[in-house]
């Protein structure tokens, strides 16, 4: 139940963001989340698309360092404690998160949290057994 | 009133240095014959034989010795008397690949130390100053060239080395050093820094002696104005002995060259043709007088000009302008040789494609280096923290490669300016020419 993040390599200079996204934009690819890591020098976009294998081509042919990254969807309902309970579970399971982004679903009253574990097939299996919902890359992809 | 160390060699009569360079160099291409089977060997291929060799006429006869010969023949092969006889070695700063062992007899430190010590007097020491050394010591030539200079002199010598500049002001400070001996951008370094602790009142010196790299003419304004000295350019390099091959006099117009000891020609560095004096070129060296390490035709890679107009301080021996460039690729960063090609080497060995490009840059007066790598889809890691390990493994690997720190950036394929599909390698911001 995991699903295909893409991890682009991004030079510190300005506009290489927008350029990047264009990109995305012009291949009529549709972004689903996305979040920036970033240092002094460069940053890693991640975005989750509708169609990763479409977008990895166009931004390859762009001359991107992009690469596709395994990571869990989590649904929380929207109400106090219920991400810490996620990442509590996680931890005192021994899980290892690498990082983690989350984002506001259509749905009224849940959300979702991208996580990147060093097993993530493994923390699904944890989390779902504990209630929670993972979701599919179907899902996700057709949001 | 010039004063000289060696009055009746620095200002003998043209003649008089014609002489002495047409005997030491038919006894010093002898002695090499006779001793170094690997320079013999280049003699016989142009069917040479020391007969051949009767003054400096002859000189252009001769084969030429580059860098790569010396890293041919290391450790020994250049060397041209028993070990025994040697007592001392310097070395460049260079990689181990790239590194040049230097042996001197006694007599070779001597004539070494004498030719410092005529850069000191030069710059107006004596026997009352007290001569600041903050060159390298160790390998370096810099701080053991003249230190010794500096000893010959008389001078009360502080072998300060390099590095802690807190250090550095205090001695100025406390010991009321007259004379700095420096690379010109430390020289530059410690200026500022003086200045900024308003402490420019306390410091006593007179006068700067500043080599090992390439410093302009706006830099020396700057150098003599912030500390209120007048600022010397000195040149040498390892292979010929160290610093004092030439250095510059009250007139500061460029450094006359110590023609007792080395023969200077300026050629054409693509067909190896001598050029006529005044004419722009690389620099090569015959040292006529050392013993244990002595290179004929060697090709310095800089490239300058002579001149031997008279010289109002009254020596006679020539001038050479500051090096204006080089005819190979090597850049002086920080004081230490550094060759592109290295960069690609330590790629290499770390299984990485060699996309690179340096940027060299003079911030506040002091050399930085700054290594741009693409970053292709094998290098490329998910995670900040393992693209930040891959730069510290870069930057680990430069700088015992180099010698230097560099900073490691990671940039994005095909980011690195390409002209005609090649790729620069260099960005050299410094303006040092």
């Amino acid at each position: 139940m995991q699903i295909q993040q893409l991890s682009v390599f991004v030079e510190n200079k300005p506009g290489r963001l927008a350029e990047i996204t264009e990109v995305l934009a012009a291949a009529n690819i549709d972004i689903r989340a996305i979040s920036v890591a970033d240092t002094s020098d460069f940053g890693i976009l991640r975005v989750i698309v509708d169609k990763p294998k479409e977008a990895i081509e166009t931004l390859k042919e762009h001359g991107m360092t992009v690469s596709l990254t395994n990571v869990i969807a989590v649904g929380v309902s929207d109400h106090p404690g219920e991400f810490s309970r996620a990442v509590r579970l996680l931890a005192d399971t021994g899980f290892d998160m690498e990082y983690m982004y989350a984002f506001i679903s259509r749905d009224k009253g849940r959300a979702y949290v991208i996580i990147r574990t060093n097993n993530g097939q493994k923390a699904a299996e944890t989390l779902q057994e504990n209630g929670f919902d993972i979701l599919s890359p179907e899902t996700i992809y057709n949001m | 009133m010039e004063r000289y160390y060696q009055p009746e060699v620095e200002c003998a009569s043209r003649e008089q240095i014609l002489a002495w360079q047409n005997e030491r160099l038919v006894k010093q291409v002898r002695h090499v014959w006779d001793n170094v089977p690997y320079y013999r060997k280049k003699m016989e291929e142009k069917g040479l034989t020391p007969q051949d060799i009767q003054g400096v006429n002859d000189l252009k006869k001769l084969p030429f010795l580059t860098k790569d010969d010396l890293r041919e023949a290391y450790p020994y092969g250049l060397l041209a008397r028993p070990l025994a006889d040697c007592v001392r070695i310097q070395s460049t700063s260079g990689t181990t690949g790239r590194r040049v062992v230097a042996f001197y007899t006694q007599h070779d430190i001597d004539l070494w130390e004498d030719c410092c010590a005529r850069a000191i007097v030069a710059a107006g020491g004596t026997r009352e100053d007290v001569c600041h050394v903050c060159y390298g010591y160790g390998l370096f030539t810099g701080g053991p060239g003249l230190n010794g200079g500096s000893h010959k002199v008389g001078c009360l010598t502080l072998p300060m080395s390099s590095g802690n500049t807190e250090r550095q002001i205090q001695f100025l400070i406390d010991l009321e050093a007259t004379i700095l001996c420096c690379t010109p951008s430390y020289a530059a370094y410690l200026a500022e820094s003086i200045h900024e602790r308003g402490l420019r009142d306390k410091i006593k010196l007179k006068a700067g002696i500043f080599g090992a790299e390439a410093w302009t003419e706006e830099m020396r304004q700057n150098i003599q104005e912030k500390l209120g000295i007048k600022a010397y350019d000195i040149y040498g390099l390892t292979e010929t002995s160290g610093p004092g091959v030439s250095f510059e006099c009250s007139a500061q117009t460029g450094m006359h060259i110590n023609e007792d000891h080395f023969i200077a020609e300026i050629i054409d560095p693509e067909t190896g043709e001598v050029l006529p004096d005044g004419e722009k070129g690389e620099l090569v060296f015959t040292s006529i007088t050392k013993e244990a390490f002595p290179l004929l035709r060697y090709r310095t890679r800089d490239i300058c000009v002579l001149n031997r107009e008279p010289c109002p301080c009254g020596r006679t021996h020539v001038k050479m302008s500051k090096p204006m460039g080089r005819s190979d690729d090597m850049l002086v960063i920080k004081g230490v040789n550094v060759f592109p090609s290295q960069i690609e080497t330590v790629l290499l060995n770390l299984g990485m494609d060699p996309n690179y490009q340096m940027i060299v840059e003079r911030k506040n007066n002091l050399d930085t280096l700054e290594v741009q790598v693409e970053v292709n889809e094998t290098l490329f890691s998910d995670t900040v923290r393992n693209l930040e390990k891959i730069e510290k493994t870069i930057a680990g690997a430069l700088q015992s490669v180099l010698g230097i720190g560099a900073k490691v950036t990671l940039m994005e394929p095909k980011s690195i300016q390409r002209s005609e599909g090649k790729a620069k390698r260099v960005i050299d911001k410094r303006n040092l020419f």
